[in-house]
């Protein structure tokens, strides 16, 4: 049944289309709730997704009662929406048209277009079309002008949307509505495209056969990327899908990959934990290199670690926390107050302040992605190396102050075990890439000496006796699920005594299930309200379980995760232990690098298994995967 | 026989265009129009983007070259350039440019849209519309002005030279 108006629905309940530029998200009922063009970051046009009646949106649905079947098509990012009605069955096509490069060369294409094609498959149905932009995050209504044989146009400033429409539309309530009608017998077809294009004329998108070209262009292009998948083991269905989604998160023209499509979805429903992700975060580098290399997105990799120094380059040593899609840091935190917000989950919020914050962990994040980057690939150039060294030099200068810490809390600076680790991993990092010979004129004494020092601080002060277990703080007994990369990094062995004991804790106080909360729900974070469990923790949790040699746990744990995607098997960043329901920006790029490098894992350590096995070997059991 | 040196000519011929350019590029740049002339004139040649761009800089300054030479035939003709004669010929190459030339432009040029009937596979481009006002209500008005700076500068230049000559 279509969703009442005022009503939203569940965060799962949304897919994602997308041209690696910009993304829109559609609900389960056809309709577009969530596209800002030209890019992630730039200002919605179509917002329902946070505020139902000022929002926007741009839906295509049958009048009539229905029940919904969707799927990506194949190893595509093209979203396919069945209706079943009464009277027939009406099937709707959505993308944003994508190809390869020479076809762009070969035609004229607008910068942007999502395109959408509704089909009766059978009987007749009645399908219905609602076309409501409200750009500037729902600010502006807008008078759409209608050209005859050209579509409707809305020009302003520099920008135009065009939409060119088989069903014929008309004006609704206001000049910036659109509706209309179509009765549609089995085997009939109606196309539907809306383009941008910024400071020139724009590209008028033609129907017909011309728009289901397209789409098969689009088809042939996500088929072509998802084959070059190299992985091949257990659960190769949602390795890839979690890999098209972080192709579509990706900002092709820099390489750089966003943390989320959305802004301000929240983590509680009706709380205020509601932050724009609409930025590329260092936090996550290394694995993000990781998992795209190790899946064989050698290309991707490549583009994301050069946006990654072009990034700090600007203003390093000093590092940000998050950076915009070309590496600026002009993302000031700033409050919509005239959107209601998903579920009245306020405030919403674009631009993030985490930008001011200072956080150590991402020295050691950004020195072990070159690291990762150089063990796939012939070397560093010189302002590479440059750059890194700068780098272990704050890491020695900085790393004895306190700093906000990975998940980047808005409360009072302290002494993070989990950041004082990552200054351990840079500088071990930047050694090892010297003793390979990847990395000249490094004061290697200084260098070590401080490695040295900050393991003996971590084990001193960050590991409390009484608990057995690793902590937050530095001297603290609070839990923080961050602790797991301590052995996912390799700063200690996953079958240590210490670590064993750690994870055993942090199972006991922040699992439930194979979920993980990355910190106590109660704990004090400088915001009231509490959170679920998040996404990426909960694969790190199934990652250090396998480098344990937890085999069979493992599995399980990764089998019980991967039972939380939605429908078409994506994620957002956190997930309700009660009710299985996601929460926050959706779809998370992190949750699903963790989902990559949780399987990649996994079934590297069950080959090894099998081989050892096949050898008349003992079992792994009780071994350590080697350290990444 | 010109009154001035032909290759000063050509190379205030290529300022006054540089001008216009500027003037023109400037307003896309901070959204007052989507009107590209040398988009336009390279999308005549190639569909790829970068190319036409580049094809349409070239022949955008190779034509604002020939209008420096006619503004200079047209000076000789009345023996007499100033100022404001050239703001006056800006004037009218303006006005003749968007009542005329962007009329025309559908009928002509191979990629863009008529003006009676919807795109097709071939003709995808905006038609610019009356006064190229598809592009932008300003649109009229910044090419006025873009026409009038390039009109003002030949006139100013070809009266300094011609007077110095």
């Amino acid at each position: 049944m279509p969703a009442p108006p005022h009503d939203y629905p569940p965060i799962g309940d949304y897919a994602v289309i997308g041209d690696s530029a910009s993304a829109a998200l559609i609900s389960r009922d056809g309709a577009i709730e969530w596209l800002c063009w030209p890019r992630f970051d730039s200002p919605s046009l179509f917002a329902a997704l946070l505020d139902r009646r000022r929002g926007g949106a741009f839906w295509i649905r049958p009048t009539a009662p229905y029940r919904v079947e969707r799927r990506y098509l194949d190893t595509t990012c093209v979203l396919e929406t069945t209706f079943v009605t009464e009277t027939g069955t009406l099937r709707l096509t959505d993308l944003m048209s994508v190809a390869e490069p020479e076809v762009y060369d070969a035609q004229l294409r607008p910068d942007h277009e999502v395109l959408r094609e509704v089909r009766c498959d059978a009987g007749e149905v009645e399908v219905a079309v609602h076309f409501e932009p409200r750009p500037g995050y729902g600010r502006v209504q807008p008078a759409l002008q209608h050209r005859p044989g050209f579509g409707y146009f809305y020009n302003h400033r520099a920008e135009v949307l065009v939409l060119r429409s088989e069903i014929a539309l008309a004006h609704g309530e206001h000049a910036g509505l659109l509706a209309g009608t179509a009765r549609l017998r089995a085997g009939e077809r109606r196309y539907l495209a809306l383009t941008y294009d910024r400071q020139e004329p724009a590209v008028l998108p033609v129907l017909g056969d011309h728009a289901r070209a397209r789409l098969d262009e689009s088809l042939a292009y996500w088929h072509r990327w998802a084959a070059q998948c190299q992985y091949e083991g257990p659960h190769r269905d949602a390795v890839v899908r979690s890999a098209l989604t972080l192709k579509l998160l990706t900002y092709a023209r820099s390489g750089a990959i966003v943390a989320a499509a959305t802004t301000s979805l929240p983590e509680e429903i009706g709380g205020v934990r509601n932050w724009d992700y609409r930025y590329c975060w260092l936090r996550d580098s290394a694995f993000t290199l990781r998992a795209l290399f190790e899946l064989g997105y050698r290309e991707e990799a490549a583009a994301f670690l050069q946006w990654l120094m072009n990034a700090i380059g600007g203003r390093q040593p000093e590092l940000q926390v998050l950076y915009d899609v070309y590496g600026t840091t002009h993302t000031r935190e700033q409050e919509l107050d005239h959107l209601e917000g998903y579920r009245a989950s306020r405030p919403v919020r674009i631009g993030n302040g985490a930008e001011s914050q200072f956080q150590l962990d991402v020295y050691g994040e950004v020195i072990s992605a070159a690291y990762e980057f150089v063990k796939q690939n012939d070397g560093l150039t010189a302002s590479q190396q440059k750059l890194l060294r700068k780098l272990g030099e704050t890491v020695c200068t900085r790393w004895p102050e306190a700093d906000n810490g990975i998940w980047e809390v808005r409360s009072e600076r302290a002494h993070h075990t989990h950041s004082k680790v990552m200054c351990w991993v840079g500088l071990d990092r930047l050694l090892r890439l010297h003793e390979d010979g990847h990395l000249d004129g490094i004061p290697a004494d200084r260098f070590r000496k401080n490695r040295r020092m900050l393991r003996d601080e971590i084990e001193a002060r960050g590991y409390n006796d009484d608990l057995g277990s690793y902590v937050a703080l530095f001297d603290g007994d609070t839990l923080d699920a961050s602790l797991l990369l301590l052995a996912i990094h390799g700063y200690a062995e996953a079958g240590s005594e210490r670590i064993r004991s750690t994870l055993a804790r942090l199972r006991e106080h922040l699992g439930r299930g194979a979920l993980l909360y990355r910190y106590a729900p109660d704990r004090d974070d400088g915001l009231p309200g509490s959170e679920a469990a998040f996404g990426i923790c909960s694969f790190w949790g199934v990652e250090v379980l396998t480098r344990q040699g937890r085999l069979d746990d493992a599995r399980a744990a990764l089998d019980e995760l991967l039972g939380y995607a939605n429908d078409v098997g994506l994620f957002a960043e956190e997930i309700d232990p009660a009710t299985g329901a996601l929460l926050g920006n959706f779809p998370q790029a992190f949750t699903h690098v963790g989902l990559i490098n949780a399987a990649v894992t996994l079934a590297a350590a069950e080959g090894r298994h099998r081989e050892a096995t096949l050898d008349g070997e003992a079992t792994l059991d009780g071994e350590d995967a080697p350290a990444s | 026989m010109l009154s001035v040196d032909l290759g000063s000519l050509l190379l205030w011929g290529v300022f006054a265009t540089g001008l216009l350019t500027l003037i023109m590029t400037g307003s896309q740049q901070l959204g007052w129009s989507r009107m590209s002339l040398p988009y336009l004139i390279g999308s005549m040649f190639t569909p790829h983007r970068g190319r036409s761009m580049l094809i349409g800089f070239a022949l955008h300054f190779a034509i604002g070259i020939v209008f420096a030479v006619l503004y200079a035939l047209l000076f000789e003709s009345w023996g007499r350039a100033s100022w404001w004669l050239g703001l006056l010929l800006g004037l009218v190459h303006g006005l003749f440019m968007l009542v005329v030339g962007i009329w025309a432009l559908p009928f002509f040029h191979p990629r863009m849209a008529g003006k009676h009937h919807g795109p097709t596979p071939t003709r995808q481009l905006e038609p610019p519309g009356f006064l190229a006002l598809n592009y932008g209500r300003r649109t009229p008005m910044i090419s006025m002005l873009a026409h009038l700076v390039y009109g003002t500068v030949l006139g100013a230049f070809y009266e300094l030279a011609a007077g110095g000559a």
